[in-house]
C-alpha cells in the first residue's frame, strides 16, 4: 500500500542548551553535609563527671546520670495518637523541672517523636504537640521558657526501626536533651 | 524555538542505583501492540547505547494499557513503512504496529523517525521525525511513547516525566538521607541533596524546574527551594517550630506551607516574589499538608480540629474551611487529581493505612492499595496513575496503581528505604504537528 498521506511532522524538539549548565556539574551547596547531632541518650549536662564508681552509697557524678535518680529517665512515652503525659512519667518530669529550676543556666531541647503510622507531616504536628505538652508541664512547674526549646521530628527518627506494636510504643516519645 | 528543559536534567553526575519497576498486576483488555526494534542507519560500529524501540515498548507495557509483543514472536522486523507486510501482524492478532529508525544527524545528533499503524485497516495513524542528541535519546524514546499513548488512548502520556523521592540508606556505617530525582521509568536517578538529618516533603514547581523540601540539616526544620538543573538553592523559611509541607500554587507564584511559629501548626501562603506570608488557617488544632486545586482557587489540608485527622477545603482567599472526608477515623495528605474532581489521600481501613481516592462530586471514597502502611500518594500529571510509598517486608519501597485500581506496579531500589514519591508535572514542550 502507498502511504500517500505520509506527512512527516518535524517535532522540533530543541536541543537543549541550558544556559549555564556547563558550570553546574558540581553540587554547589554542600551545606547539607552536616555535623552530627548530639546523641539523645548522652544526656550529660555540661561538665558532668560520670567517672565516679557506685560504691558506698553516694553518687559522685551528675544526678542526670545516676541510674537511681528519676532524672535518669530522659525519654517519656505516649499512647497512640495521644499527647497527654502518662501518670508514670509525672514524677520524672517533676524531677527534671526541679533540676532545671535549681540550674537556671541549663537548657533543654524537648524532641517530639511519633510512630510511623499515618502521614509524615501530620506526624510532625503530632510530635510537636507531644513536645509542647512536656514544655507546658515543665513551665507549670516553674521552669523558665528561656531554658526550653522544642523540635518535632515526627516519624523521621525512630528509636526502634521495627514495624510492630512493640517498636511503635518505643517510638511515640519525647526525648529530653540537656544542652 | 523555546528551550526545552525536559531533556537537561544533568544534575551533578551523582549516579546512583536505578529503580527497577515490576508490574504486579496488569489490566485485562490491554491493547495488543507490536513495537519492532528500531533500525540503525549509521555506521555499524556506532550503534547508540539506548535502544529506542525497547524503551518505547517498556513504557507502553508498564502503563498496563498495552500488551506488547515479545520480539522473539515477530515474523518480520520492518523498520520503515515500505517493509511492512500487514499480514504478518494480523496473523499475530496485533491491533497496532510501531516501526522506526534512528540515524546520525550532525555531530552528536540523531534523527528518530517512527510510524504507528492500524494493522487491520493497513494504514498509518501517525508518524514523526524527532531530532535529538545522544544524551537525550532516552527522553526522546519516552516522548515517542507519549505520542503513541495519546494517539491510541486519547489521554496524554506521562512517560517523559520524572519522580522525586527520599532515600534512606547506610553508607560506611552512617545513615544517609537523600532527595533524588529519576526518570518516571526509574532510570537515571540522581541525588540532588543529601544529609545525615531528615529530608522531607519534596514538592515540584509547576514547570518541573524546582523542588521545595524540608531539611533538618541544622538540627531544626527549614524549607529550602532548589533549582533541579543547577543545584542552586536558597532557604525560604526557618521559623521557630515547624517549617513543613511546602506546595506550589499551579501558577508557581505562591507556596502554601505549614508553620507553627505562632504556637501551633497553621497553613500559610507565601508570595514567592515578595517573600511575604499570609496566614490562611488559624486554629488550635494541627492544620498541615496543604495542596492546591488545579484552578488555584482552593487549598485542601489535613486538620484534626474535629477530633481526628480529616481533610478540609478552604478558599485561597480565606474563609471558613469545609470538611470533605467523613468516612473512616483517619484521612490525611490529600492532593488533587489533574481533573480537579478527585483527591488522593491516606485513609485508615481497619488498622491499615491505605491510598484512597475521594470523588468530590458524590463524596465516595474508594481504596486503591492493600498495604499496612501506605502513604504519600501523588498523581501522575495525566491522572492515570498514583505513585505512593509502601512497605515490602521491612523495606520502604514505592508502588504505583492506576486510578481505576486495575494496574499495579512496584518500584524498588536494591538497598535501603525509598519514600515520599512525588510525580513531576509535564515539562514544557512543543507539541505542534
Amino acid at each position: 500500500m502507498k502511504l500517500n498521506n505520509l506527512s512527516w511532522i518535524m517535532l522540533a524538539l530543541a536541543v537543549l542548551v541550558l544556559a549555564g549548565c556547563g558550570g553546574t556539574q558540581t553540587r554547589p551547596d554542600s551545606g547539607a553535609q552536616v555535623e552530627e547531632r548530639g546523641g539523645a541518650e548522652a544526656g550529660g549536662a555540661g561538665g558532668a563527671q560520670t567517672a565516679g564508681i557506685r560504691g558506698g552509697g553516694a553518687w559522685q557524678g551528675s544526678p542526670l546520670d545516676n541510674p537511681d535518680s528519676p532524672l535518669y529517665v530522659k525519654v517519656i512515652y505516649f499512647d497512640f495518637d495521644r499527647s497527654d503525659i502518662r501518670p508514670e512519667f509525672i514524677d520524672k518530669l517533676r524531677a527534671h523541672a526541679d533540676y532545671l529550676n535549681s540550674n537556671p543556666q541549663t537548657r533543654m531541647v524537648i524532641e517530639g517523636h511519633c510512630d510511623e503510622r499515618g502521614s509524615r507531616e501530620y506526624n510532625i504536628g503530632l510530635g510537636e504537640r507531644r513536645a509542647n505538652t512536656v514544655r507546658t508541664f515543665l513551665e507549670a512547674e516553674g521552669v523558665s521558657p528561656r531554658q526550653l526549646e522544642t523540635v518535632s521530628y515526627g516519624e523521621e527518627r525512630p528509636a526502634n526501626p521495627g514495624h510492630d506494636e512493640a517498636a511503635w510504643a518505643q517510638n511515640r516519645r519525647a526525648e529530653l536533651v540537656y544542652q | 524555538m523555546k528551550k526545552l528543559l525536559l531533556f537537561a536534567l544533568l544534575l551533578f553526575h551523582t549516579q546512583v542505583q536505578a529503580i527497577t519497576i515490576e508490574i504486579t498486576q496488569g489490566a485485562e483488555g490491554a491493547l495488543p501492540i507490536a513495537v519492532v526494534p528500531f533500525g540503525w542507519k549509521g555506521p555499524a560500529g556506532q550503534v547508540p547505547a539506548q535502544h529506542v524501540g525497547e524503551i518505547v515498548a517498556a513504557d507502553l507495557a508498564r502503563s498496563g494499557r498495552f500488551k506488547t509483543l515479545p520480539v522473539g514472536s515477530m515474523l518480520s522486523k520492518p523498520t520503515a513503512a515500505d517493509q511492512v507486510d500487514f499480514r504478518d501482524w494480523r496473523a499475530l492478532r496485533m491491533e497496532n504496529l510501531v516501526v522506526g529508525e534512528v540515524k546520525p544527524n550532525g555531530p552528536g545528533g540523531y534523527l528518530v523517525r517512527f510510524q504507528l499503524f492500524d494493522v487491520y485497516r493497513g494504514e498509518q495513524i501517525t508518524g514523526y521525525n524527532i531530532p535529538t542528541t545522544a544524551r537525550d535519546l532516552r527522553a526522546t524514546a519516552h516522548h515517542v511513547a507519549d505520542i503513541i499513548y495519546e494517539t491510541l488512548t486519547g489521554q496524554p502520556g506521562a512517560f517523559a516525566t520524572r519522580i522525586a523521592y527520599v532515600t534512606d540508606s547506610q553508607e560506611q556505617g552512617k545513615e544517609v538521607i537523600a532527595l533524588q530525582v529519576a526518570d518516571a521509568d526509574g532510570y537515571n536517578p540522581q541525588t540532588i541533596v543529601s544529609s545525615a538529618e531528615p529530608l522531607m516533603s519534596p514538592a515540584w514547581s509547576p514547570d518541573g524546574s524546582k523542588l521545595a523540601y524540608v531539611s533538618f540539616e541544622k538540627g531544626r526544620p527549614a524549607i529550602w527551594l532548589q533549582e533541579v538543573f543547577t543545584g542552586r538553592r536558597e532557604k525560604l523559611t526557618s521559623f521557630k517550630g515547624i517549617n513543613g509541607a511546602p506546595a506550589f500554587s499551579p501558577d508557581g507564584r505562591y507556596l502554601a506551607l505549614t508553620l507553627s511559629k505562632d504556637g501551633n501548626p497553621d497553613i500559610f501562603v507565601m508570595d514567592l516574589a515578595r517573600r511575604s506570608l499570609r496566614p490562611l488557617t488559624r486554629h488550635w488544632a494541627i492544620d498541615t499538608e496543604p495542596a492546591w486545586s488545579p484552578d488555584g482557587r482552593f487549598i485542601v489540608f489535613t486538620s484534626d480540629r474535629g477530633g481526628s485527622p480529616q481533610i478540609y477545603r478552604v478558599p485561597v482567599s480565606g474563609g471558613e474551611p469545609t470538611r470533605l472526608t467523613f468516612e473512616g477515623g483517619y484521612n490525611a495528605r490529600a492532593s488533587y487529581a489533574p481533573n480537579g474532581h478527585e483527591l488522593t489521600l491516606v485513609t485508615r481501613v481497619g488498622g491499615n493505612y491505605r491510598i484512597g481516592v475521594l470523588d468530590l462530586n458524590d463524596n465516595s471514597l474508594r481504596v486503591l492499595s492493600d498495604g499496612r502502611l501506605d502513604e504519600s500518594p501523588s498523581f501522575a500529571p495525566n491522572g492515570s496513575m498514583i505513585i505512593y510509598a509502601t512497605r515490602a517486608g521491612s523495606r520502604g519501597v514505592l508502588a504505583a496503581v492506576s486510578t481505576d485500581g486495575r494496574v499495579k506496579q512496584r518500584l524498588a531500589v536494591r538497598a535501603g528505604d525509598v519514600r515520599e514519591p512525588v510525580w513531576s508535572p509535564y515539562y514544557q514542550r512543543e507539541r505542534n504537528r
